[in-house]
């Protein structure tokens, strides 16, 4: 990944993690309106934590791990239960204010005033961050430039496209410019573009020094932006690597095959096994798809294609592929959520997984 | 009151300005709707009705329209919070270092600055129907205080049931709920002329008593009542607001930093 590679090379002169989580619990209330989920279950269970500062951190999860409870804790919205929660060297219960100070917020709907304009928006943000009606107005001005909004006048934010509104949405968490910043899936429900859009302004924003802590369903986006990713399940995490350390917990390198004829599966399977030494090979016959881990990439595919070759079996597709972080993520939550007791099992969750892709 | 919770009330009060601003439209409709039920209520229906002790009805009907307007703020209130709610921006205000009661503060600024243009265009309205005050100005601005300290009261309950109810759409419920409430008044017919008990609760009803206060305060027919609310009405127009307020004002603020749970 480029970005790792970009980010190595800085020395980030604030070695203290910009946050700290230990422990963290928060369990919902009584159930009441507009509240997301049911009392009872809890959100987070004991959510640990670090993001070292100027790093780009990833929480990964599905709907319900608990993402978004842990940025609203870590953004002051939320009250938590138990644990401990410190975003620039502040306790986010007793020092709310401080907190607030050093943060900026990308919640998952746009927080900005739909009735007006980009500009009131900004200047209202930055009058609320005590900048002065001079100054703010000055801010609006450049963040409206910085981001592609300066040619929107008077229009109605109700009225931008949604990476648009995106983008504002970001230009307001900009106002002072944050040391930790709170991207709470922030392209969940945008179109590509303006996915692209988002992208491409977090990752200049990296650049600055700025700590990111992001949420996402979409692995893609945790690979494009993030250091380091955090797997959440369950309000716990079950993982916290790099993503290739992620992706080299479920082995090396996979090879795909596949083949014209669907029943030539199983016979395929046992001449792909023996040709890759793998431990346990998956079959998908939805699309006549066979696949296995590889360790030596060349003398995998040469021994496949020709085992193949010998067996008389033709294959419509052969190919060699980095895994993907959706299977580390099957991976590993799979084998969280119900302890697989052979091989097997995970194999089939994988492919389940291939196929919902 | 810190510096800082005023200037961040003048920053939302501003917003809520800035509103008017770009929906004239909502705000001309909000000033018009009491208008217009005042001109319905004393052209369509007053012919039918008699004032208790004698008098013209649309001089009883325009101190009644004004306490019911003020009451009928309610909604408004509620209706600007769940939107706030919903829209999302209300984390951004939360997340920001700024004073956390200046979100409140601004709304409530807004809100009585409404209702205040609404008592001087109905005020104004209803002496072009040839509605007078007989007492003095002085009698007059106390009216008005009485008005205004109603629709406070009101606003807070506003502010408690947005923040309980979370959307939108719930508002209906209590836009439709506000009509029986508001007809079970002296507003639009004296109490004395409904069924005893029916009449009891409306003597008792707090938009009862600021309309008769306000009445009395006018010199405009029916300010005087057989009731003992009726009767001591001035007071009852103090206090009943006062004790709204006790209620729902630690109500509203702790439910708004219940947010956070």
């Amino acid at each position: 990944m480029w970005l790792i590679a970009e980010r190595e090379g800085k020395t980030v002169a604030d070695s203290d993690p910009a946050i700290v989580v230990e422990g963290l619990r928060k369990t919902y209330g009584a159930p009441r309106a507009g509240a997301k989920r049911p009392g009872g279950k809890p959100a987070l269970a004991g959510l640990d934590l670090t993001v070292p500062s100027g790093t780009v951190h990833a929480v990964l999860g599905p709907n319900g791990a608990g993402k978004t409870t842990c940025v609203r804790i870590l953004a002051t919205l939320l009250r938590h239960d138990g644990g401990r929660a410190e975003v620039a060297g502040y306790d986010v219960l007793r020092h709310p204010d401080e907190v607030r100070h050093r943060i900026g917020l990308l919640g998952q709907h746009a927080a900005v005033d739909e009735e007006l304009s980009g500009r009131q928006n900004l200047e209202m943000f930055g009058r609320l961050h005590h900048l002065g009606g001079r100054r703010a107005a000055a801010r609006a001005d450049e963040l409206l430039e910085r981001f592609g909004l300066g040619d929107t006048g008077t229009k109605a934010v109700g009225r931008y496209s949604g990476g648009m509104r995106r983008r504002l949405d970001l230009a307001a968490s900009l106002i002072v410019r944050p040391r930790v910043l709170f991207l709470d899936e922030p392209t969940t429900g945008l179109d590509p573009r303006g996915r692209t859009e988002v992208w491409q302004s977090v990752r200049s924003l990296v650049g600055d020094g700025t700590t990111v802590l992001l949420t996402t369903q979409y692995l893609e986006e945790a690979d494009q932006l993030a250091d380091r990713v955090c797997v959440v399940d369950h309000g716990r995490a079950v993982a916290n690597d790099t993503t290739d350390q992620l992706k080299a917990r479920i082995g090396g390198d996979r090879i795909d095959i596949v083949l014209r004829d669907a029943g030539q599966l199983a016979a395929a399977a046992s001449v792909i096994g023996m040709a890759t030494r793998a431990a346990s090979v998956e079959t998908d016959p939805d699309r006549r798809r066979i696949g296995a881990p590889v360790t030596d990439r060349v003398a995998a595919l040469t021994e496949t294609v020709r085992a193949l070759d010998a067996a008389g079996i033709e294959a419509e597709d052969i190919a060699l592929r980095r895994p993907t972080l959706d299977e580390v993520f099957l991976h590993l939550t799979g084998e969280h959520m119900d302890e697989p007791t052979s091989g097997g099992t995970r194999a089939k969750t994988l492919t389940e997984e291939e196929t919902s892709v | 009151m810190t510096a800082m919770t005023l200037v961040d009330s003048w920053t939302m009060t501003r917003r809520g300005l800035a509103h008017w601003a770009r929906q004239p439209v909502q705000v001309v409709v909000g000033l018009v709707f009491p208008v217009m039920m005042l001109l319905m209520f004393a052209y369509f229906l007053g012919g039918g009705m008699t004032v208790p002790g004698g008098g013209d009805y649309k001089h009883y009907l325009v101190p009644g329209m004004l306490a019911l307007t003020m009451a009928f703020g309610l909604e408004a209130t509620m209706l600007a919070i769940t939107q706030d709610l919903n829209k999302g921006v209300i984390d951004r205000f939360r997340s920001l270092p700024m004073a956390s009661s200046a979100v409140l503060i601004g709304r409530s600024v807004l809100d009585m600055l409404q209702s205040a243009l609404s008592v001087l265009l109905l005020i104004g309205v209803g002496l072009a129907m040839g509605w007078r005050w007989h007492g003095g100005i002085g009698d007059a601005l106390f009216a008005v205080g009485l008005l205004l300290w109603l629709r406070f009261a009101m606003l807070w309950i506003g502010i408690y049931l947005g923040l309980l109810a979370g959307r939108p759409e719930l508002v209906q419920a209590v836009q439709i709920l506000v009509w029986p409430i508001g007809f079970l008044s002296n507003v639009f017919a004296a109490p004395e002329s409904m069924p005893a008990w029916i009449g009891s609760i409306a003597a008792w009803n707090p938009m009862s008593a600021t309309a008769t206060a306000v009445r009395d305060l006018f010199g405009s027919p029916g300010g005087h009542g057989a009731s003992w609310a009726a009767e001591h009405a001035g007071l009852l127009a103090v206090c009943w607001p006062l004790a709204l307020l006790v209620v729902f004002f630690p109500l509203a603020v702790g439910r708004y930093r219940g947010l956070s749970r």
